[in-house]
C-alpha cells in the first residue's frame, strides 16, 4: 500500500515536471475561463487555427474568471508563466505591464494594421506607454436591452429608443398586470450593470467617462446625476419579488417565456434566446437605450502574453496573436461566443440581426463607449458596485447615494 | 549521556517538520499579511508603505461594517441557537426511544454536506416565487409571507437558519455522548429524592457536562469566523450588502477587486479581535495550570 501510494506521487511529481520542449516545435499553453458549451466551441477556434499553423495546443480551462484570472496571474509572478492567458478588455494588466512582465505584441499589431481595422477606445485599452501589449478578440456590448415581441406588440408598444419610451413602456406593463414588466437578477454585478445602463442612456457619454474615467468628483454630486440615480431607483418598481439573489440566465429566460417584458443585459444573453430556438427580431428585440450623446458599451476580452525566456514560446505567442486577429477567426469565434468580432473590414452576413445592429453601433464613432473596466481600476469599479448595491436595496435617497459616489471617488488615489 | 543525546536528536528531527510549518506557514504568512496591509498593494504585491491607510478606508467602509455587525449577529445567534437545539434533540434521543440510531444519523445527515450545498438547498425553500411562501399560497393561504431572503434587513437571519439547521447535530452527536456519561445512580437518587426530570437536567446534569458544552462551543465558534460559503451559496452577501461577512469582504477584495492592500487590512483586523477574544481565555487557562 505505501509503497504504491509512494509510486504514485513519483510518478506524479514527473508527470507534473513535464517534457522538455524542443526549439522546433511551437507549444502553447493557454490559461482562460471559458467553460459552458458555446464559450467552449469558440475557443476551439483559436486551437484548431493554431494547430493547422503547426502548433500544440494546450488547454488549460479554469472555471470561473476570478480564479482564471488568479492563477495566470500567480504563475506569472511566481516566474512559470503561461504561454498566454485570458483577461477581459481593460485595466487588469496594468500592473503586469508596470513589473514588466508580459511581451508586446506591437509588430503583429503594425503588420496586421490593428489600429486602423479597430475601435479606438479598445485600441486604448491594449495599449500602454506607446505599444500595444494584449490582443483584444471581441466586443460584448453590455448595455443591451432584450424584450419580448410578443409582450411589447400585447400592449401596443413599440421598441423603445431611450429611458423615457422604456419607462412608459414598462409603466403599461406594470397597469396590464400580466407579466413582470423588468426581469431582473439581483446580483451586485448586474445591479451595476443595470445601473451603468441607466448612467450611459440617461446620463450620457461625458457622464459616464466623467465619473468612471476622470473620476470627476463635482460630476457625481450634480442634479444631472442625481437624475440618474432617481432613474435608477425607479426601475425597482417594475421588479418582482423574486429578483433578488436570481441569475442572469433565469431573468432571460422569463423574457424568452413571455412572463417578463424586458431585461438589460449584455449580448451574452442572446446565447439563451438562440438556444430556445427564438429568432432575432422575430420573436425578441433587441436595442441599446441612448439620449442621442452616444452609447454603446463595448467590453470585452482580450488575450496577453507573459514574456518567455525561450525563443519558440515568444514565436507561438506571436504566431497565436497574428491568427487570433484573421477575419475569419474573427468571424467563426463571434458567431459561436455571441460577441461581436473587434475588426470592423470582416463580412457581416453570417451574424444575426443583434450582432449585425452592434456592428452598425460599433462601426458609429460617436456610439463607441469604454466599459467600465476600461476606465477604471478593479477597486475602483468594486467599490462603486457596493454603494449602488446598496442603493438599490435601501431606503437611501438620491442625495444620500450621490454622496457616497463622491466618497469612494476620493477614497480611490 | 550518548543515549539522552540520540534520543533527544531523535526527539528533535521528529518535531522539525511541525516547527518549520510553524514558522514558515503560521507565523511567516500571517507576518506577510500585516505587512501587506500596511502597503497600497492592488492586484500584486508591492512594498510602498502607506502606514495605516488602508485601515483607516477599511473603518470607512460600509461594506466592512456591516459584515462586523452580522458576524456578531450570526455568532450569538448560531452558536446559543445550535447548542441549545443540540442539547433538546440530545435529550429528547435519551430517553430511550426506539430507533435511536436510525434518528440519530437522520439528525447528523445535515453536518456531512458542505455549505455550498447546504446554502444553495435553503435558498431554494426560502426564496418567495419558488419556496415555503409559494407554497402556502399555492395552498390557499393567499397572505402568507416568508420572504426574509429578499429583505436586507432580515437577510443575515436566513444564513443563520441554515447554519443552525447544518450544525444541530453535531451538537447533538456531542451532547448525547456527554449524557451517556452520566451515571445512572444519579439518576435514581433523583428519583429517589422525586425531584421532576427537567429539575434534574437544569439542576444537575447541564452543570455535570461542561466539558461537552464547551467542546461544542469552541467548535461551532471556529465555524463562525470562517464563515464564508454559506453567504456565497445563500445570498451571494445581498441583498445589497445585507448579508456580507468578513471572510467575503476579505476574499473578495483579494482577488476579484484587486485591492490587496485593503483585504489584508481586513484579514489583519480579524486576527486581531480572535486574539482578543482568544487571550483572556489562554491566560486563564495558564493561570489555572499554575495553581495546580
Amino acid at each position: 500500500m505505501k509503497r504504491t501510494l509512494f509510486a504514485s506521487v513519483a510518478i506524479a511529481a514527473i508527470a507534473l515536471a513535464g517534457a522538455p520542449v524542443s526549439a522546433e516545435e511551437m507549444k502553447a499553453e493557454v490559461i482562460h475561463w471559458w467553460t459552458s458549451g458555446g464559450e467552449a466551441a469558440a475557443v476551439k477556434v483559436f486551437a484548431d487555427q493554431f494547430t493547422k499553423a503547426g502548433g500544440t495546443w494546450v488547454d488549460s480551462a479554469v472555471a470561473g474568471a476570478a480564479n482564471a484570472r488568479n492563477a495566470a496571474i500567480s504563475r506569472t509572478v511566481a516566474g512559470n508563466p503561461p504561454t498566454a492567458m485570458q483577461l477581459n478588455t481593460g485595466k487588469q494588466f496594468d500592473e503586469l505591464v508596470e513589473g514588466d512582465l508580459l511581451a508586446d505584441v506591437d509588430a503583429v499589431a503594425t503588420e496586421g494594421n490593428w489600429r486602423g481595422v479597430m475601435p479606438a477606445a479598445i485600441v486604448a485599452a491594449a495599449t500602454r506607454n506607446g505599444k500595444m501589449y494584449a490582443v483584444p478578440i471581441n466586443i460584448h456590448g453590455q448595455n443591451w436591452l432584450w424584450y419580448n415581441k410578443t409582450v411589447l406588440a400585447s400592449v401596443g408598444a413599440a421598441e423603445p429608443k431611450t429611458w423615457t419610451d422604456a419607462l412608459a413602456i414598462l409603466d403599461k406593463l406594470k397597469a396590464d398586470g400580466k407579466v413582470i414588466p423588468l426581469a431582473f437578477s439581483g446580483q451586485k454585478n448586474w445591479e451595476q450593470n443595470l445601473f451603468n445602463a441607466v448612467m450611459i442612456g440617461v446620463g450620457g457619454a461625458q457622464m459616464w467617462t466623467g465619473i468612471l474615467g476622470k473620476r470627476d468628483v463635482s460630476l457625481a454630486g450634480s442634479p444631472e446625476f442625481k437624475t440618474v440615480a432617481i432613474t435608477y431607483k425607479k426601475l425597482k418598481d417594475y421588479v418582482d419579488a423574486g429578483a433578488p439573489g436570481r441569475n442572469w440566465n433565469d431573468a432571460t429566460n422569463l423574457v424568452i417565456q413571455g412572463k417578463a417584458g424586458m431585461q438589460i443585459m449584455g449580448d451574452w444573453a442572446k446565447g439563451e434566446f438562440v438556444a430556445a430556438g427564438k429568432v432575432a427580431d422575430k420573436d425578441y428585440g433587441c436595442t441599446v437605450l441612448s439620449n442621442g450623446s452616444g452609447g454603446y458599451v463595448m467590453g470585452g476580452d482580450v488575450f496577453v502574453f507573459p514574456k518567455a525566456k525561450d525563443p519558440s514560446t515568444t514565436k507561438a505567442q506571436m504566431t497565436l496573436a497574428r491568427l487570433m486577429l484573421t477575419p475569419e477567426t474573427q468571424i467563426q469565434f463571434a458567431l459561436k461566443k455571441g460577441s461581436i468580432p473587434v475588426r470592423s473590414d470582416v463580412d457581416t452576413s453570417a451574424l444575426d440581426a443583434c450582432a449585425q445592429k452592434g456592428m452598425r453601433y460599433v462601426a458609429d464613432k460617436a456610439q463607441q463607449m469604454p466599459s467600465g473596466d476600461m476606465l477604471a481600476p478593479p477597486a475602483t469599479i468594486g467599490a462603486l458596485q457596493d454603494a449602488i448595491s446598496q442603493y438599490w436595496n435601501t431606503n437611501m435617497s438620491a442625495d444620500e447615494f450621490s454622496a457616497k459616489v463622491v466618497a469612494v471617488l476620493k477614497s480611490q488615489e | 549521556m550518548r543515549l539522552a543525546l540520540s534520543s533527544r536528536l531523535s526527539a528533535i528531527s521528529a518535531l522539525l517538520p511541525a516547527l518549520v510549518v510553524m514558522f514558515v506557514v503560521y507565523i511567516g504568512a500571517t507576518s506577510w499579511t500585516v505587512w501587506m496591509s500596511l502597503t497600497n498593494s492592488r492586484m500584486l504585491p508591492n512594498s510602498n508603505f502607506v502606514g495605516l491607510r488602508q485601515y483607516q478606508l477599511l473603518l470607512g467602509n460600509d461594506r466592512w461594517i456591516t459584515s462586523v455587525h452580522n458576524i456578531v449577529i450570526y455568532g450569538v445567534l448560531f452558536v446559543s441557537l445550535t447548542l441549545l437545539i443540540g442539547f433538546l434533540l440530545a435529550v429528547a434521543i435519551d430517553q430511550r426511544v426506539r430507533a435511536e440510531d436510525t434518528i440519530r444519523s437522520i439528525y447528523l445527515y445535515p453536518y456531512s454536506m458542505s455549505f455550498v450545498v447546504t446554502g444553495l438547498v435553503w435558498q431554494w425553500l426560502l426564496n418567495p416565487t419558488l419556496g415555503i411562501q409559494h407554497v402556502l399560497r399555492s395552498w390557499g393561504f393567499e397572505g402568507a409571507t416568508f420572504d426574509w431572503i429578499v429583505r436586507p434587513e432580515t437577510a443575515i437571519y436566513c444564513l443563520v437558519i441554515a447554519g443552525v439547521w447544518q450544525a444541530s447535530g453535531l451538537v447533538m452527536a456531542i451532547m448525547l455522548a456527554g449524557l451517556r456519561g452520566v451515571d445512572d445512580e444519579i439518576w435514581k437518587a433523583a428519583r429517589v429524592d422525586g425531584l421532576p426530570k427537567w429539575r434534574v437536567y437544569v439542576s444537575i446534569i447541564i452543570p455535570m457536562m461542561g466539558a461537552s458544552f464547551a467542546t461544542a462551543a469552541v467548535l461551532l465558534s471556529t465555524g463562525v469566523v470562517r464563515l464564508y460559503d454559506l453567504s456565497v451559496a445563500m445570498t451571494n452577501g445581498g441583498p445589497g450588502i445585507a448579508s456580507e461577512v468578513p471572510a467575503k469582504f476579505v476574499m473578495d477584495h483579494l482577488f476579484e477587486r484587486a485591492n490587496i492592500g485593503l483585504a489584508t487590512a481586513a484579514a489583519t483586523t480579524m486576527l486581531i479581535t480572535v486574539i482578543a477574544v482568544v487571550a483572556p481565555y489562554l491566560y486563564w487557562r495558564a493561570r489555572k495550570g499554575e495553581m495546580r
